[in-house]
Order: structure tokens, then C-alpha cells, then sequence
């Protein structure tokens, strides 16, 4: 029941961040966006990418103070699984104009039908490869 | 050149530093930022964590209304206007580039944004998992122009 309660007090942070970051900057949370415009970056456009990254760990940081939550990171994956993952996010997100923030978090809440097919196409081959590592193979 | 106000450059600056600061701690404290946790959403056939529904559906309450209520102000308060996507045809890139995602998403089970607030972990994985999706995202520029 507490971790219901985190999962959707987290999830209002989230929200209320992304509302604001558009409110004030007129800019979309999207988190893979933004860290590849810190990669690729154009003049003028790279600064407030840097601070919302350095935001995101603060975040990290200050969080488990504030609301006595530990942090919680368990990660199984071995190392050619970690390695092929992560250049499949950072590929993907690329080639799909954003991951589950850009999509799932803030384009649908544009009502936007690019966004609502990439977050049922991306969570579908998610499932997918989850059941294949963890009930196939 | 620059959408951000002239007069507002530092404003602009601190608010996207609170709201990463936000969206860091909503990702902490939901333990979004914990692999295991993800891969237990997404294993359907096994012990289901429903967590990460709860999370979005906890987020999409401020953002569906909210989004709503900001169209109706016809400039953020630090810059000149709203840069939203303006794409809107389902192509071939966009179903492909999301299958890719979430196949890395469910090998590892994370996402770009919990691989940056997991740093603080120090955990090595999580540096080499960042490595490999910017050597991703940057591999992307790679293509031939035909799957751009």
C-alpha cells in the first residue's frame, strides 16, 4: 500500500515537473531530447539541457533526505546485456524522436497519436523481450 | 536566434534546473530509478509489479490538464514561445526507433532518464550503460539517409 502511494507520488513529480518545464521554458520534458541536444549542441540551446541534467541528479541526491526514501537500484544485467541494451535506448530514442518521458509522460498528454504509437509499440517489445529473457530462454 | 527572453536568461536557467531537480526526485522516490523494479512491470508473466502504470497515471493527471490549461497563455513566462513537436505522420522511424528502445529498455530496465539520476549510485554499470546509449545516440547520425 506505501508503495503505491510512492509510485504515484512520484508520478505527480514527474508530472508537475514536466508542466512546469513547459510552463516557464515553453520546452517538452523529454529527457532523451534534451541529453542529446547536450550531445549535439547548437548555440544558445545547451545551457538549460546541462542544468536539467545536473536537476535530475540533484534529484537523486536530495530526495532520499527529504522524504526518508532510500535509494533503490538492483541491476542483474550482465555486461554484453548492459552494453547492447543501453546502445538500443540510445539508438531507439533517437530514430523514435524520445523515450518514455518525451512519449509516454508528455506526448500523450499533447494528445499527440505519434506519441501514443510509440509508447504501445515501445512497452509492447519491452514485454516482449522481458517474457523471451525471463520465461524462454 | 535564441526563443529565451533576453531579460530572463538566468530565470530560464534555474527553471530548468528545478524541474530536472523535480523530475529526479518523482524518479527516485517511485523507484523508477531501480532496474529490477522496471523489468518487474514489464514481466506480465511472472510476479507483476504495477508500479509504473501508477507512476504515469500519477503524472498524466497533473500533465493532461495542465498542457490543457498552458495552451490557453500564448508565451512561457521565460521564453518567446512553446516548442512542441511538430511532426505528425506514424512513419516507418518511429515504430522502428521505439521497437529498438524498448528492446534495450527491457534487457536492462532503464530508460534515459533513470540512467542519469542513477549515476549518483556510482555504480559502474550505470556509467557503462550511459556509454553505450550515447554511443547509441550518436551512432544514430551513422545511418543511411534512408532510415533517417
Amino acid at each position: 500500500m506505501e508503495s503505491i502511494m510512492w509510485s504515484l507520488i512520484g508520478g505527480l513529480f514527474i508530472g508537475l515537473a514536466a508542466t512546469f518545464l513547459l510552463l516557464f521554458n515553453g520546452r517538452i520534458a523529454g529527457i532523451s531530447g534534451i541529453l542529446s541536444g547536450v550531445m549535439f549542441p547548437v548555440k544558445g540551446d545547451t545551457f538549460w539541457r546541462a542544468a536539467f541534467i545536473v536537476g535530475l541528479l540533484g534529484g537523486g541526491l536530495i530526495a532520499p533526505l527529504v522524504f526518508q526514501r532510500p535509494f533503490v537500484f538492483e541491476m542483474q544485467a550482465s555486461l554484453p546485456v548492459i552494453i547492447t541494451g543501453g546502445f538500443l535506448v540510445g539508438l531507439g530514442t533517437r530514430m523514435g524522436s524520445g523515450c518514455t518521458s518525451g512519449h509516454s509522460v508528455c506526448g500523450i498528454a499533447r494528445f499527440s497519436w505519434r506519441s501514443i504509437t510509440a509508447t504501445v509499440t515501445f512497452m509492447l517489445t519491452a514485454i516482449i523481450t522481458v517474457a523471451l529473457v525471463r520465461h524462454v530462454f | 536566434m535564441t526563443n529565451i527572453k533576453s531579460d530572463r536568461l538566468i530565470a530560464y536557467g534555474i527553471a530548468a534546473f528545478l524541474t530536472g531537480l523535480l523530475f529526479g526526485a518523482g524518479l527516485t522516490v517511485s523507484e523508477m530509478v531501480n532496474p529490477e523494479k522496471i523489468l518487474s512491470f514489464l514481466d506480465i508473466f511472472g510476479a507483476w509489479d504495477p508500479a509504473l502504470i501508477l507512476v504515469m497515471l500519477g503524472a498524466l493527471i497533473i500533465t493532461i490538464p495542465g498542457f490543457q490549461l498552458i495552451k490557453r497563455k500564448d508565451q512561457p513566462f521565460f521564453a518567446l514561445k512553446y516548442l512542441l513537436p511538430n511532426k505528425t505522420v506514424i512513419d516507418k522511424k518511429l515504430i522502428t526507433g521505439a521497437a529498438l528502445f524498448g528492446i534495450g529498455w527491457g534487457l536492462v530496465g532503464l530508460c534515459p532518464g533513470p540512467a542519469l539520476t542513477g549515476l549518483v549510485t556510482l555504480e559502474p554499470d550505470i556509467f557503462i550503460f550511459l556509454l553505450a546509449m550515447l554511443a547509441g545516440m550518436w551512432a544514430f547520425n551513422w545511418l543511411p539517409k534512408s532510415a533517417k
